[in-house]
């Protein structure tokens, strides 16, 4: 689909690309450091300020850091993908933990009692009873990863924020406009395939709503 | 690289002219201030009466989620298109971005208050004013101040990113350096940026001990944090 001079679709592709990779990578990275923070309180100590920290810097100062970091090009798409896997494992490790945190204790005991080792007891117990509060941190990281991906386009990294900056040089408010709307769209369509995710990872919680 | 971002940093006129560093970190601060400072006079006696009357308090919380998906460069680029250049678009977008945060933290905060202590108000005899202000907004201390420290920083980034539709500010470094091929005037700025941020969140947490009640020091969390267990957070039923 061409529109404004563009392929639309080109530019919705790579901005998928550009939030489902970090949120993915994010996750698994995030996966054992979450953990790590649920087990030791010293590690939480650490984990969770330094995962505030990075969030608080902004995305566009970030952006612009990597390629003296990793010494890719400076204008690599890679430098947007690292900038917002650094946002999705900062938001996660504290959701991680959080949802590793929801387990109730009298579960966990009682698994351990009926012979659960530690990797069983973490697989097959207590990740699958985080899933609903860890389904609502990866819809947040999600969508918030979503949006920041728009501010690739200030560095020349495509994405339906190519259409917000492109539209602003050619004063072009229907542009704009399409790369919002698109964005936002996005997020939500991905925000629900997440939340449906969740909800078919935890039948048993679907059963008790008597749904 | 690193020699090159000293010498950006070091050089004379980055110290004393009108666009040097303190220049614009004061002109960053100040955008901050005006958008937070208007956006928390419009947000948090909204998000207290909505809290108080408990009407209309799941929307509040559903637009501000449903805000993180829109995109800030988009809203910036938006509003100076509809509106012209200076500093009243941008400003107003900044402004956008910051009621949601605090119309959260402000409406989960009164209406978290304590339900027994709220019907022992009302059973003394305490007006429905005095109530909200006496009993509510108190205990709403810790959440208010978590919606306008994630509103701020949100700000602060997104001030940046202004940067790009002709505001000041330490955007200016990254967005002018880049298109002029500056990578150390670009790397400088960011990393003004960042400490800058980093600066404003610890003096915002050090303010919220400072007016949190109580020895023990609710921690102050933002009120979009997915995941708090319901110990440390009341839910409003």
């Amino acid at each position: 689909m061409r529109a404004f001079g563009y392929e639309i679709d080109e530019l919705v592709v790579d901005h998928v690309l550009l939030a489902v990779v970090p949120v993915l990578l994010g996750l698994v990275i995030a996966l054992p450091l979450g953990w790590w923070a649920h087990r030791s309180r010293g590690a939480r100590r650490v984990l969770v300020p330094l995962s505030g920290a990075l969030y608080t810097i902004p995305s566009l100062a970030l952006i612009v850091f990597i390629p003296v970091l990793l010494a890719t090009p400076i204008l690599s798409p890679l430098n947007v993908l690292v900038t917002l896997t650094i946002y999705a494992v900062a938001l996660l490790v504290r959701s991680v933990a959080e949802a590793l945190d929801s387990v109730s204790d009298t579960v966990t005991t009682a698994a351990v009692a009926v012979g659960y080792r530690p990797t069983g007891l973490l697989l097959g117990v207590q990740l699958p009873l985080a899933v609903p509060v860890l389904t609502a941190g990866v819809r947040v990281a999600s969508v918030t990863t979503f949006s920041m991906v728009t501010v690739g386009a200030l560095v020349g990294v495509q994405s339906l924020g190519t259409l917000m900056t492109d539209g602003f040089q050619q004063d072009y408010t229907a542009m704009v406009v399409t790369g919002i709307v698109g964005s936002i769209a996005l997020a939500f369509v991905f925000d629900a395939l997440w939340l449906g995710l969740g909800r078919s990872l935890t039948p048993w919680s679907r059963a008790r709503a008597g749904v | 690289m690193l020699g090159r971002l000293l010498d950006w940093f070091t050089a004379p006129a980055q110290w004393s002219s009108g666009t040097g560093i303190p220049t614009r970190v004061l002109e960053h601060l100040g955008y901050t201030l005006l958008a937070v400072v208007i956006a928390a006079v419009i947000a948090l006696p909204l998000g207290a009466l909505i809290g108080h009357t408990r009407r209309g308090g799941l929307a509040v919380v559903g637009v501000a989620n449903g805000l993180r998906a829109v995109p800030e460069i988009g809203v910036l680029v938006l509003f100076v298109l509809l509106l012209g250049l200076g500093l009243l678009p941008p400003t107003l977008a900044l402004v956008l971005l910051a009621v949601p945060p605090m119309l959260a933290g402000a409406y989960s905060g009164v209406a978290g208050a304590d339900a027994g202590a709220v019907d022992a108000a009302r059973g003394m005899g305490m007006r429905e004013h005095q109530i909200l202000l006496q009993v509510e907004v108190p205990a709403a201390v810790p959440l208010v101040l978590g919606g306008v420290r994630f509103a701020t920083l949100q700000v602060v980034a997104t001030a940046t990113i202004a940067a790009y539709v002709g505001l000041g500010g330490l955007g200016r470094y990254i967005i002018d350096g880049f298109s002029v091929r500056d990578y150390p005037q670009v790397l400088g700025g960011a990393l003004v940026v960042a400490v800058l941020s980093i600066v404003v969140e610890l003096v915002l947490q050090g303010l919220g001990r400072l007016v949190t009640p109580g020895p023990g020091r609710v921690r102050i969390t933002s009120p979009f944090a997915p995941a708090d267990p319901p110990t440390s957070r009341p839910v409003p039923s």
